[in-house]
């Protein structure tokens, strides 16, 4: 068998330019049969989702919104080493990091945080290097679970610390089978 | 002419243009949810239930759209194009038989605005004043694309204008009549033209297409090479009133396939109707009827629509010129020997 025979598929067809007979330049077969074809899905089944009623279920490594995890006892993750920003190839991350007093260790697990933390979601490309990169645990992408909302205003998508950090009530929850135990 | 006949005269074509209107509105849903359909989608469903409030939603979004005016020393033909595609693609159903005659109030009503003889000629005529709307526009618009646009348009019409007369040709042949409703009046029961004028109908329903500027004969307004066509430079309800036009003119197009394709208003087992319910039942029904293939008509055309790419310029004008019309001239030869045939004149 020749190589240009071979057809692994079973699908190849030869191109051939050989000159249509008269009835097949008039194409009445050819549309007859695409009407069928067409015929056909005009009683499929839709598989349309109608999405602010319905969603679409994410899978379970969905890269949303980025969150900032706390620990088992609530305190923020995040020592600001800047590492994810340094990762990111779309420069969307800015930080500031601060010294924690004495009386914030219940807020912040390491001696160094980040008093600020910015992603700008128009830069991001949810590639999640960031993730990847932390030392500490302290950014996921597939915790959040929410999708970036739209909005009318360029300032709007630089997410702070407001929206990134983990819910406090989030937190509680999770250490609640921990405790129960 | 008495009063009572202008009265029932002026009130059926205030029926008639009211029934066109609704029809073009709603062909606007219909294609949109067909299409939908067509490629496994649901369509336009938000607008009142089931989407039943689109065009009304469509049409008031028009309206409010800044209207628009290129800069071009034809104001007032730039005005006129959308105008004239509306008025002709409206006043063709003037002579359209929409059903047998009826009998109330001790009248004689015949469910047509208009009985002339020369019908045929008359919807032909018609049709090819509508082009002017398109070529009026685009030449107006100062825009190449337009010109453009309107120029496939009209030399697309002309091409296949020809291939329709002469498909019509053979089936007045057989008839003997331009008139629509003796047209009409002759494919009683079940004796359709279809039956008869196989080819004559193929070609026709292919010119019709050709003629409403439908895919796979769209090319006026194709959009990979002209943009918008000749409605480029249109917005707001000017550019609605082309869109609409076109619906109208598929309306009326699907009209005059059934018509002089389909029966008309006749369906098979009309007598048994006449004999047991009266003939008032038979025109009422045959009113439906004849809606009921429009429908289907105009299913067709959006059929076609979602199943068959865009034809390439030199391939519509092959088609026109060397397959549609040598196969019309075939049919009206063959038709014509047939009826010699059947006269006992040959042989
Ligand atoms: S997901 Fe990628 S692009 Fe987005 S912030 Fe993290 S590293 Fe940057
Ligand atoms: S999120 Fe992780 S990588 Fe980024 S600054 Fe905080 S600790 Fe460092």
């Amino acid at each position: 068998m020749s190589i240009e025979s071979l057809s692994l598929s079973g699908r190849k067809k030869e191109v051939s330019n050989k000159k249509m007979t008269f009835m097949e330049s008039l194409y009445l077969v050819a549309i007859a049969k695409g009407l069928w074809i067409t015929l056909g899905h005009l009683f499929t089944r839709k598989v349309t989702i109608k999405y602010p009623e319905q969603t679409r279920s994410l899978s379970p490594v969905y890269r949303g919104q980025h969150m900032l995890m706390r620990d088992d006892e609530g305190r923020e993750r995040c020592t600001a080493c800047g590492l994810c920003a340094l990762s990111c190839p779309a420069e969307a991350i800015t930080m500031k990091a601060e010294e924690r007093k004495p009386d914030e260790k219940h807020l912040y697990r390491e001696e160094k945080y980040a008093s600020i933390y910015e992603i700008n979601m128009l830069r991001c490309i949810f590639c999640g290097l960031c993730e990847e990169a932390c030392p500490k645990q302290a950014i996921y992408l597939t915790k959040s679970r929410v999708m970036v909302k739209s909005a009318s205003n360029r300032e709007d998508f630089i997410y702070g610390k407001e929206k990134l950090v983990m819910p406090l009530e989030m937190a509680i929850n999770n250490t609640k089978p921990q405790m129960a135990k | 002419m008495d009063t009572a006949i202008i009265i029932e005269k002026g009130i059926f074509i205030v029926v008639i243009f009211a029934i066109t209107m609704l029809f073009a509105m709603y062909e606007t849903l219909a294609e949109r949810k067909i299409a939908a359909w067509f490629q496994d989608r649901i369509g336009p469903d938000r607008a009142g239930k089931g989407g039943i409030l689109q065009p009304l939603a469509d049409g008031l979004k028009l309206f409010s759209k800044e209207e628009f005016f290129p800069n071009t020393p034809n104001r007032f033909l730039f005005i006129a194009g959308p105008a004239i595609s509306m008025s002709t693609a409206l006043i063709t159903s003037a002579v359209i038989p929409w059903g047998d005659t009826l009998h109330i109030f001790g009248r004689d009503v015949v469910l047509q605005a208009t009985d002339i003889d020369i019908a045929m000629l008359y919807i032909f005529g018609v049709l090819s004043v509508g082009v002017y709307g398109i070529m009026i526009g685009g030449w107006a618009s100062n825009n190449k694309f337009s010109l453009m646009g309107a120029m496939r348009a009209s030399s697309q019409m002309i091409s296949y204008e020809v291939a329709m007369g002469l498909a019509i040709i053979a089936l007045v042949m057989m008839t003997g009549s331009l008139s629509l409703r003796d047209i009409a009046a002759g494919q009683h029961g079940m004796s359709w033209n279809v039956f008869y004028q196989p080819v004559g109908f193929l070609i026709f329903l292919v010119c019709s297409f050709a003629e409403t500027n439908r895919t796979p004969f769209d090319l006026a307004e194709c959009e990979a090479e002209l943009i918008g066509g000749y409605h480029t430079e249109y917005s707001s309800m000017k550019m609605g009133f082309y869109l609409f036009a076109e619906y109208a003119s598929m309306f009326i197009s699907s009209t005059i396939l059934a018509v002089l394709y389909f029966g008309a208003y006749n369906f098979p087992g009309m007598d048994w109707v006449t004999e047991n319910w009266g003939a008032n039942a038979t025109t009422w029904i045959g009113v439906l009827v004849l809606f009921g293939k429009i429908c289907f008509f105009i299913f067709f055309y959006m059929w076609v629509r979602w199943t068959i790419p865009r034809f390439r310029y030199d391939q519509l004008m092959k088609l026109g010129w060397k397959m549609l019309i040598p196969l019309a001239i075939a049919n009206i030869v063959i038709t014509a020997l047939a009826i010699l045939w059947s006269d006992g004149k040959l042989f």
